[in-house]
């Protein structure tokens, strides 16, 4: 936080009583300690409520790993979609105007504004067994629903617009100028996008591949509709994690929700580190 | 900043940036919300009413909203007092607490309800003392409130963060110079040119709060008419068979949430019109 | 112009590819050489089917010499009855109730006269619906009255997303009807009492069991016998204890073969041997450690000690059968639907 360097030590007039200070810290340590580190406190503790053994057991137990396993390959075609989406929408709705552009604008929050139980249920309508397109694809041997296909694309749509929301203001921010002197100096487009461009949102480029990274790995309510809930088949971690709940096993549950939480503290450790401008 | 998005050829990529975009948000946004309507327009008139409006679906609507508005305005102060604190303060943990804001965004959500559920059950390591006072939040609205209110966080901090670490020094210091005090200042200088950005971290807690499933469905009680919220009425509906009445109510909840978040933009607009941030267009 | 035909070509060109993509990764390992059964199951029996599986998985590589794969799918009964119409490709399905094989059954993936192709309507072993309450019973819970008294809260199951859920119901309302001599009117009060002592409806008797038992939430649980067992044998042993009603139901969870699936995969010798296991005195054993009642008399005569002694009605006794009980009490706008609003008229 570049703001927070204060170039000299005398108190300045838009700084706050120290009274106030220590009550708005105070109170925000407090806020956060009860609505943000505690839940990943309780996973913790709980993993470990049976033991390092029972910890273990869960962990390296086929299903998880399995779980895991479909949870990386479900990273592996959603994030690039975004990210490919996420330039592409930045790129000409930040710096071009064509007629519909404020209406793209506005569809792009849309999938925000959908439960993600609702987008579940899209993909079982359009390919389910009683659709016509699911039942010819079925028949074909390609069914979307209750297969890898039809969880990757429930993901993709829950995280669709991560990545354009945090590229199209840093889009829009560049300096022209800059654009300019590259094509003057002969840089195609992609030469522009590559060394120009995308190295200027980095911060943001990386912010947005982080938030669309974390929801999907995490999503959990569309997921549930579109995979079968077949262990070691079509679960993801969440799904596991929800299965063990739901069979009785709280701890082998948190224990492999302890792991996501670690995974989620690495992940965010990493963009503050990198970025530049945050 | 000056706008330049006018200059239709003077920057190449137009058409391939465009098609990608098009494509992208006619597969993944147009299509799976036609899908929506479509379903929910073959249901007759009367049987929409009656899925979709009737005691039990009506009640579900109504905690939805009730829950995510009541987590939003606990998420606006707080998501402010955090980043305020975070940008403007030094102390120790500061970093870390910088880092660690996104953790209920970055975590399943399935593992954020696990985990305030088991937090906030009477004997748990929160309910218990909150229970002993007479406060139950396990299972009731007010534990739904809570865990939309720490999704909610993240995203406030979020959207004010960029905006609270570039803001106007100089009007504030000018301010102060003027004679006015740090109230005076903060609600006549800075609340407002932070107020757009604070609608907008709002407006993502409300439409994520509406909507959300696998945090909720581990803390409330999902009892009809009492604690079920309307995404799970909507699952409940899809278990049963009854696609139209499923979609029936997810086509309502959609129309409701859009309703707010238009509102929510609109105000967002005239509040970065009046601080003098917004030319003209959305941002 | 140039645009707009970029932009079309593109899109088309996009759409095909990820339908190339599709066919690639949807690729089942099923092609292979070595056979495939998937077996689409309720929450309750993910203990005593990875016992059954790897059992059977050994007795079929005994019989023929192939290495079976047995995949196992555990949600609720009716989530996965949903499932398997929508196409979740099972070859065979051992569900909670009938009535979720019934749907399965009338949405042509399978024979409508399903339960007469295994033996006691094609259930293996049967269950019940019995309370947990806390060790020592503080609250003096013995039968179903004592769960509609003032300031008892009850913990169950969903009936509309968990098949526990509607035989505690059915349990509940069959109890009642035997008390009150055949008065559906006293039963159907007594039910609507019965559930507004329920502070939260689980979506799955699991659910429900962690409910009560790890977060120590109300005073008794209505569930199924081999969740109460399990809770009081193994998950909490000495926290928790089980009382058995005056009377309960006849609880079968039935089993049956997906035609559709098994044609088209070839695995009919293959599931109904998987089926027909399920009655054998090894399997009916296993199924007694796992606290399910078995059906083969030998093999329950040594176990009896194990179960209260319990008189129990059948669903077609009290309820003429699953369909009706299915269309009169759980299908939209039926009897727990109005219960659930009338206790909601002013909210």
């Amino acid at each position: 936080m570049m703001s927070t360097t204060r170039t000299t030590a005398r108190r300045r007039p838009t700084d706050d009583a120290p009274v106030i200070r220590a009550a708005l810290i105070a109170l925000a340590i407090a806020t956060f300690a009860l609505l943000i580190a505690a839940p990943a406190a309780i996973v913790l503790v709980g993993a470990f409520r049976l033991g390092i053994a029972h910890f273990a057991h869960a962990i390296a137990d086929p299903s998880a790993l399995a779980a895991a396993r479909l949870t990386l390959v479900v990273l592996a075609y959603a994030i690039p979609v975004n990210v490919v989406f996420g330039i592409g929408a930045a790129w000409s709705i930040a710096r071009f105007d064509f007629p519909g552009r404020p209406a793209l604008l506005a569809a792009l929050d849309l999938p925000l504004a959908v439960s993600p139980v609702i987008s579940g249920l899209v993909f079982v309508l359009l390919f389910g067994a009683r659709a016509p397109l699911g039942a010819w694809l079925i028949a074909h041997h390609t069914p979307i629903v209750f297969a890898t296909p039809g969880i990757v694309l429930a993901t993709v749509f829950v995280t669709f617009p991560f990545v354009a929301r945090e590229l199209i203001p840093a889009f829009a921010s560049l300096e022209i100028s800059v654009d300019e002197a590259a094509l003057v100096s002969g840089a195609t487009g992609w030469q522009l996008l590559i060394r120009v461009t995308l190295p200027s949102v980095r911060a943001a480029l990386i912010s947005g591949v982080a938030l669309a990274t974390a929801r999907a790995a995490g999503e959990f309510g569309a997921v549930a509709i579109v995979s079968g809930n077949i262990a070691g088949r079509t679960n993801t971690l969440p799904l596991h994690i929800a299965s063990l709940y739901n069979a009785g096993d709280t701890t082998g549950a948190f224990a492999v929700a302890s792991l996501l939480v670690a995974v989620a503290l690495i992940t965010l450790a990493i963009p503050t580190r990198w970025a530049s401008d945050r | 900043m000056t706008p330049h998005r006018r200059r239709r050829r003077a920057l190449p990529g137009l058409p391939l940036a465009l098609s990608i975009t098009a494509t992208g948000a006619l597969l993944f946004i147009i299509v799976p919300l036609a899908t929506i309507l479509v379903t929910a327009a073959r249901l007759s008139r009367g049987r929409f009413a009656a899925v979709a409006l009737n005691a039990r679906a009506l009640a579900a609507y109504r905690l939805s909203l009730v829950t995510a508005l009541s987590a939003t305005a606990l998420a606006a102060p707080l998501g402010l007092l955090l980043a305020w604190v975070i940008t403007r303060y030094r102390f120790p943990g500061r970093r870390l607490v910088d880092a660690l804001i996104d953790l209920p965004v970055a975590l399943p959500t399935a593992v954020l309800g696990l985990a305030l559920g088991a937090a906030y059950t009477t004997t748990g390591w929160l309910g218990a003392p909150l229970a002993n006072l007479g406060l139950h939040v396990a299972f009731t609205p007010f534990g739904i409130t809570l865990a939309l209110t720490a999704l909610g966080l993240p995203l406030v901090v979020r959207a004010l963060t960029p905006i609270l670490t570039t803001r106007p020094f100089d009007t504030e210091e000018a301010s102060a110079v003027l004679g006015a005090t740090r109230w005076q200042t903060f609600t006549r200088v800075t609340l407002p040119t932070i107020t757009p950005a604070l609608l907008t971290g709002a407006a993502l807690t409300f439409a994520r709060g509406i909507g959300e499933y696998g945090s909720v469905v581990f803390i409330a009680g999902n009892m009809p008419f009492r604690t079920e919220v309307a995404p799970l009425l909507i699952m409940t509906r899809i278990e049963e068979f009854d696609d139209g009445a499923a979609t029936a109510i997810a086509t309502t909840l959609l129309a409701v949430s859009l309703a707010l978040l238009f509102v929510i933009a609109r105000l967002e607009r005239h509040a970065a019109v009046r601080a003098g941030l917004r030319p003209r267009t959305t941002q | 112009m140039r645009t707009i035909v970029v932009v079309t070509s593109f899109t088309i060109a996009t759409s095909f590819a990820i339908a190339l993509a599709a066919c690639h990764s949807a690729h089942t390992p099923e092609s292979g050489g070595s056979p495939h059964l998937l077996n689409v199951s309720y929450d309750a029996t993910r203990e005593f089917y990875r016992a059954y599986d790897s059992l059977f998985a050994t007795h079929w590589r005994e019989r023929t010499g192939q290495f079976l794969t047995i995949e196992q799918s555990h949600a609720g009964s009716g989530s996965q009855a949903r499932a398997v119409i929508e196409g979740l490709p099972a070859d065979v399905v051992t569900l909670a109730l009938a009535s979720d094989i019934d749907a399965i059954a009338d949405a042509g993936l399978t024979d409508t006269a399903w339960s007469t192709h295994f033996p006691h309507k094609s259930a293996p072993f049967t269950t019940t619906i019995v309370f947990l309450v806390r060790a020592g019973n503080p609250k003096s819970i013995h039968d179903w009255p004592d769960l509609t008294r003032p300031g008892i809260t009850v913990i169950t199951a969903n009936p509309k997303t968990s098949g526990g859920g509607r035989w505690a119901y059915l349990a509940a309302w069959g109890a009642a009807i035997e008390r009150t001599h055949g008065d559906s009117l006293a039963a159907r009060a007594y039910v609507a009492q019965l559930y507004a002592r329920v502070s939260t409806l689980a979506p799955s008797t699991r659910a429900a069991t962690t409910t009560f038992v790890e977060r120590v939430t109300g005073d008794v649980l209505l569930t199924w016998e081999t969740d109460a067992l399990l809770a009081a044998r193994v998950l909490a042993p000495g926290a928790v204890e089980i009382v058995a009603p005056s009377v309960s139901i006849v609880a079968d969870p039935p089993v049956a073969i997906v035609d559709k699936n098994i044609d088209a995969h070839g695995t009919r010798q293959l599931a109904t041997a998987y089926l027909e296991g399920l009655y054998t005195p090894d399997a009916q054993a296993l199924a007694a450690r796992s606290f399910y009642r078995p059906t083969d008399t030998t093999v329950l005569a040594t176990v009896a000690s194990r179960f209260p002694a319990l008189p129990r009605f059948t669903v077609d006794s009290v309820f003429h059968g699953w369909r009706d009980a299915q269309r009169a009490h759980f299908a939209d706008g039926g009897t727990f639907d109005q219960i659930e609003s009338a206790a909601h008229v002013a909210p």
